[in-house]
């Protein structure tokens, strides 16, 4: 969906990453780039290896073999050598997770504050400014209450700003995930499964929010799911895993035929019976 | 009223559909069970018959209240229950009302309180007794709140609390017998040292969640108890230190003559020398140093500092996804309820004059613990609600001599049921986007 006169900027180059646990090959010599501004899809059946990747970029995991590199002002950083609360800060990759981690008893404001930390920290002088409310931590302070405003409205949740997190529906406590992840100001954002249990029109206000991340914000979205309704209709590039190796590579419309693709949704046998499907129309079980 | 009304009706209804035969059922095997432990507990008392040699008493009519007890006890409980399950309403107990008027009219209840607190020691029916018990709830109140980061905000359980509060102290004994530093000189290095302490457990431990964490902690709080029972040449083992200076008011000490050259409290200000003076500057430093500690600690709440630390209690992998570094906060919430720990064991040295390793038991630790969860964890007015309670219960249970304890355990066990959550369970959040509306739960 870039314009055809838009240069593609690579943003995270991944290169031969492979993830063993013990004798197990969870993701086996993967390679693949996402470009910025753009919303780059991560699919595949379950265990494919998918949570895995999110978790060596996001320094939860240190790969085994491999290197995970992110351009931050046309230099590269390496991340399988930085500390996974680091990865946040210095390389701007910010995630959310497949069974949501807000902190449910903490108020939605406060979950987007907390987002804030390190910039709060350092305005707080380690907390001895913030102690005497010294003006410097006073307009920090003001500063990341205004971005979280910016990003309830765009959740629709401004109302509901004084809830504890923990008390909204589900549908709401996903976006909030998603504002919580962009209030720490990334350049790539990493979704894990964000439409899991949505119901049609959620999952596509949900698309929305992505869409206008990308155009708006100009936030590029590396993003993992199963609804193939959101992976079709906003992904710019598609990246199919089966069994931790990569099985396609590709635009949407070019993996939406792969036959490698189809094989690994339904099995061999199966295509054989429906030689027309295609990835998009199979409905596939979480 | 309306609803008194209808609420009658569907009690009438629920009593009709009470299974009676079950209800009893479970209060006797209650009563059972009371019997059993009660037999060889209450049952026998063993007394002097002359010449060394011990006679038995029974006491069968003790056990038989007991058991009594412990049936009404059951069934007015179950009742309780069952007639409760139509119309379950939170905040129809007195505390629940309580918590929500308090946080309502938080200014105006924390004012009162302050005032009363000051002008306890003149007030016509204070006692030196009564200021001596004032001095302990702050003490209890202040180690509270200490111990109110760790557990309440930050969420790791603490079972060995009370080792800032002996290192606090020791830290102060010491540095006046061996250097002669004075009370508010040492203050700052017992504040100091006990953070110190404080991180070094926090190092070992930071991999260590929920009951993992009490465990290690708990050896910790025994550690240096142990130590300080053993280590003879330096704490004095068993014997303790004694004779530790008493705080001066700006270098105007508390007593009848003043040594060489110096002036006394009451000399300089004309006044008739009374030992209660200095009992009730004590409580007045005691005052003080616990509002600071909670000003403090509401004040870290806040900041970014204090928001990490709720982050951390309620999900540490996402904290480390959003960057923040978990060691940093877990360090910080350990040094700084160590320090407001070893502050209160600086004070305490000065108070008694005489501390030893016995003052410094696992008890302590648990009464502390006990003074937070039942307060309602990461509540400032639920602590000093708690605190007043467990250590003035035993006080007005003197009069029951043997049963205080007992009485303290059914209350512990009544707030328990009632306010499983602590006596005011109620979370202000740190910051707010819209002015609270009346409704707001």
């Amino acid at each position: 969906m870039t314009g055809a006169n838009e240069v593609r900027e690579p943003l995270l180059l991944v290169e031969h990453l492979t993830m063993r646990f013990g004798g197990l090959t969870a993701v086996h010599d993967l390679s693949f780039d996402a470009y910025s501004r753009e919303i780059t899809a991560i699919i595949g059946p379950n265990g494919a290896g998918k949570t895995t990747v999110f978790n060596c970029l996001t320094g939860f995991y240190k790969p085994s073999v491999g290197r995970l590199m992110m351009l931050v002002n046309g230099e590269g950083l390496l991340l399988e050598r930085m500390d996974g609360f680091r990865i946040v800060r210095q390389a701007g990759i910010a995630r959310t997770f497949q069974n949501m981690r807000l902190f449910a008893g903490m108020t939605v404001l406060e979950n987007l504050i907390v987002a804030q930390h390190n910039l709060l920290m350092s305005a707080s002088a380690f907390s001895v400014a913030g102690l005497f409310g010294l003006p410097r931590y006073r307009s920090a302070e003001r500063a990341a209450v205004e971005r979280a405003r910016h990003w309830l409205d765009k959740i629709g949740l401004i109302e509901r700003a004084d809830w504890p997190a923990g008390a909204l529906p589900y549908g709401a406590q996903r976006r909030l995930e998603i504002a919580r992840a962009l209030c720490t100001g990334p350049a790539l954002l990493c979704l894990d499964e964000p439409a899991a249990g949505l119901n049609p029109r959620e999952s596509a206000e949900l698309n929305e929010l992505l869409l206008a991340i990308r155009v708006e914000e100009r936030i590029a979205i590396l993003l993992i799911e199963h609804d193939m309704s959101v992976v079709m209709g906003i992904s710019d590039h598609i990246i199919v895993l089966d069994y931790g190796r990569k099985i396609a590579d590709g635009p949407p419309a070019a993996v939406r035929v792969d036959p490698n693709v189809i094989k690994a949704y339904l099995g061999e046998d199966e295509l054989e019976k429906l030689p027309k499907t295609s990835a998009a129309d199979l409905h596939i079980r979480r | 009223m309306k609803t008194a009304a209808s609420g009658l009706a569907v009690l009438k209804e629920a009593l009709a559909t009470l299974d009676w035969s079950a209800l009893l059922k479970d209060a006797v095997i209650a009563a059972l069970v009371a019997t059993l432990l009660a037999l060889p507990l209450v049952g026998f008392q063993t007394y002097d018959i002359g010449g060394g040699a011990l006679g038995i008493r029974t006491h069968f009519d003790w056990v038989a209240t007991a058991a009594a007890a412990v049936f009404a006890g059951r069934l007015a409980l179950r009742l309780q229950q069952r007639l409760r399950r139509g119309g379950e309403r939170r905040g129809e107990t007195l505390f629940a009302r309580l918590g929500t008027w308090g946080n309502r009219r938080a200014l105006p209840i924390t004012l009162v309180g302050i005032a009363f607190a000051v002008a306890l020691p003149f007030l016509p029916f204070s006692s030196r007794y009564l200021i001596d018990l004032g001095t302990t709830v702050l003490i209890y109140v202040m180690l509270g709140w200490g111990l109110n980061v760790v557990v309440g905000l930050a969420g790791l359980l603490d079972l060995g609390y009370v080792a800032f509060y002996a290192v606090g102290a020791y830290t102060f004994a010491l540095l006046a017998r061996d250097l002669g530093l004075t009370f508010w000189q040492a203050l700052p290095f017992s504040g100091l040292v006990a953070a110190s302490f404080g991180v070094i457990l926090g190092f070992p431990v930071l991999r260590l969640r929920g009951d993992y964490l009490a465990i290690v902690t708990l050896g910790f709080g025994e550690i240096i108890r142990i130590v300080l029972l053993n280590w003879s040449p330096v704490t004095g083992g068993p014997n303790g230190i004694s004779d530790i200076p008493r705080p001066s008011f700006f270098g105007l000490p508390f007593a009848r003559s003043a040594p060489e050259g110096a002036t006394t409290f009451h000399q300089f200000f004309g006044l008739e020398f009374s030992p209660a003076q200095r009992v009730t500057y004590i409580y007045f430093v005691i005052l003080a140093l616990a509002l600071v500690t909670n000003l403090f600690t509401s004040r870290l709440r806040r900041l970014p500092i204090g928001r990490a630390w709720e982050a951390l209690r309620e999900d540490e992998v996402a904290c480390r996804a959003l960057g923040i570094n978990p060691t940093n906060v877990k360090l910080s919430a350990f040094g700084i309820g160590a320090m407001l720990g070893g502050f209160a064991g600086c004070f305490f040295a000065t108070r008694q004059g005489f501390i030893s390793p016995e003052s410094f038991t696992f008890i302590e630790s648990a009464t502390i613990l006990a003074i937070v969860v039942l307060g309602g964890m990461g509540s400032q007015m639920g602590v000093v609600l708690a605190a007043l309670l467990l250590v003035t219960l035993p006080e007005f249970g003197r009069a029951f001599a043997e049963f205080r304890m007992l009485i303290f355990g059914a209350a512990m066990v009544a707030i328990m049921v009632w306010r499983p959550r602590g006596l005011l369970a109620h979370r202000e959040p740190s910051l707010r986007l819209h002015a609270r509306r009346s409704a707001a739960l």
